[in-house]
């Protein structure tokens, strides 16, 4: 079996190596179709494309093909799949307390280092004093940032996410930096112990 | 004569070249929804309600561009050229009738006997725009949009006259009201339904027309440079031929050009074959200035939907190659346009008075 397989192949190969080698030496002369009398003529093509140009037209028209999402009218958001990665953002737990603990482990994987992270410490008589840290400065660059979720998939605290939102603007740099305020308002609130490392998120 | 006519005549002026510039307007904006919808787009539809402001917005970005002037020009034909561009599309709608009458004044603004003569005298100056223009630019895809622009009139602009002869043999006149007065009492002169339709003799002589209108709207998307025959502009291989050097308002001259000789095109073939602003069933301007305006509004419309067959063409067709068009030029059109004019002079011989 091996063997026919492989004799077989040769074989190919010697036909398609002498084929390119015909190639290469005679020019091919590609034969003209033979038009019959309505070919030649050429008007009963163009009537035809201009049938078909029309249906086009006319569907367009009565608002038959829809094709086109008209985007500031109309939206993705309501058919935007659990994964999408969007702009990221900071999120609170039921409490309202945020999640971050300023560890900087986002701001080490960043590949274009668009997270800036200022941590301040937590005073000792804190209820929470054990968590240590809180970032009391938060940036991230949205020039810079890729959305590739590496500062999602780090995290330890499960503080931040890439939400869905999509159409960040603005008018100057200064707007495109998202800080801590900005964060929160677009990370909400997170319910529940969130599984992160679900098939999905 | 007198003061009545030079004011009546002035008014009719400045209205006709409103509409018409309005018109170049609305056909670059139409230009483009039609060719959004042809292809499933959806077109400018965001300046206005259904983007019709679109044509304000684009004249001022024109305005508002540089005027770039390339230092190797020769800077007085490259400036005359666009405004030559724009010229003769306009001056060849003063023979066409675009109206019956308006409170008792004919509604063409130089009635003269000649009329198609004029036409085409006019109608050919516009090439010079383009050949000076691709001249004076002193580039390489700029004077190739030239020569072809020339050659291409030369083979089409023959076609175009010999088109038009059966309408003159038929008529008798070469005054383009006489035409439209003939088309009202024996009916358009490619579909004779008015008057005493039933009358085997009208629809032969129809054949012989329908051929003629053929031949002589392609002569027309040629001489006005639409697709298929828009080998002087040709975008993928001259990436835009004769405008290439031009910028802001003189680019816009080009434009406009193009566009009112396709609004002129396509009010003589209305004025030839489709009986002008005559409608079947709508008495003319002496019987109330209502209907004067209503025969207006008529031609208008017939005009705009020649101007829709121009750009459905358009967004149809693929570009014929340099030498298939010359080929059918002066191989097809030339000889078809021929022996048109024998067998309607033939009919006409036969024709029982």
């Amino acid at each position: 079996m091996v063997g026919q397989i492989s004799s077989f192949t040769l074989h190919h190969c010697f036909v398609i190596g002498h084929l390119s080698l015909v190639i290469l030496t005679m020019a091919i002369t590609v034969p003209r179709p033979t038009l019959n009398w309505r070919e030649r003529l050429y008007l009963p093509a163009i009537v035809a494309g201009l049938a078909i140009t029309f249906k086009h037209f006319k569907n367009m028209l009565l608002g038959r093909t829809k094709v086109t999402m008209q985007y500031p009218e109309q939206k993705w958001d309501s058919s935007l799949p659990d994964h999408y990665r969007g702009a990221p953002a900071l999120v609170r737990d039921e409490d309202g307390r945020v999640r971050c603990v300023a560890c900087q482990l986002c701001e080490f994987i960043c590949p274009p280092r668009a997270i800036k992270i200022i941590p301040g410490e937590i005073p000792t008589a804190d209820r929470f004093a054990k968590v240590e840290k809180y970032p009391e400065q938060f940036d991230i660059d949205m020039i810079r940032c890729i959305f590739c979720g590496m500062c999602e998939e780090v995290c330890p605290e499960q503080a931040i996410f890439l939400r869905k939102d999509y159409a960040i603007t603005g008018f100057t740099r200064a707007d495109m930096m998202h800080h801590k305020e900005k964060l929160l308002e677009i990370g909400g609130i997170m319910h529940g112990v969130v599984l992160k490392w679900n098939e999905r998120k | 004569m007198g003061s009545f006519f030079i004011i009546t005549s002035l008014l009719k002026i400045v209205g006709i070249l409103a509409v018409i510039l309005t018109m170049v307007s609305y056909a670059v904006y139409a230009e483009r929804r039609v060719s959004a919808f042809i292809q499933d787009r959806l077109g400018p539809n965001r300046v206005g309600p259904a983007g019709l402001l679109q044509p304000i917005a684009d004249m001022f970005k024109l305005l508002l561009k540089e005027d770039y002037t390339p230092r190797s020009v020769n800077t007085f034909y490259y400036w005359l050229a666009p405004c030559l561009a724009v010229m003769p599309a306009i001056i060849t709608i003063a023979v066409v009738p675009f109206g019956s009458t308006l409170f008792g004044v004919p509604m063409v603004i130089a009635d003269v006997n000649v009329g198609i003569l004029f036409v085409f005298a006019i109608a050919s100056l516009g090439v010079y725009g383009i050949v000076i223009g691709g001249w004076a630019s002193n580039s390489k895809y700029p004077f190739l949009g030239g020569i072809r622009s020339s050659a291409q009139m030369l083979s089409y602009e023959l076609s175009l006259g010999l088109a038009v002869i059966p309408v003159f043999l038929v008529v008798g006149n070469l005054r383009l009201t006489s035409v439209v007065r003939y088309q009202i009492d024996q009916g358009w002169f490619i579909a004779p339904f008015v008057g005493d339709w039933t009358d085997p003799w009208k629809w032969l002589l129809a054949i012989p027309m329908v051929i003629s209108f053929l031949v002589f709207m392609i002569a027309i998307f040629a001489e006005t440079n639409r697709l298929p025959f828009d080998l002087p502009e040709a975008e993928q291989e001259l990436a835009g031929g004769y405008n290439i050097e031009y910028s802001s308002m003189k680019f816009a001259l080009y434009f406009l050009g193009e566009y009112a000789a396709m609004i002129t095109g396509s009010a003589v073939i209305v004025t030839l074959f489709f009986g002008g602003w005559h409608f079947p069933g709508i008495p003319d301007g002496s019987r109330g200035w209502i209907f004067g305006l209503i025969n207006v509004a008529v031609f208008f419309a017939k005009v705009a939907v020649m101007i829709f067959v121009f750009m459905w063409v358009r967004w149809t067709l693929p570009r014929f190659r340099w030498d298939q068009l010359m080929r059918l030029g002066w191989l097809f059109f030339f000889e078809i346009a021929l022996v048109n004019i024998f067998i309607v002079a033939g009919l006409m011989a036969l024709l029982p008075k």
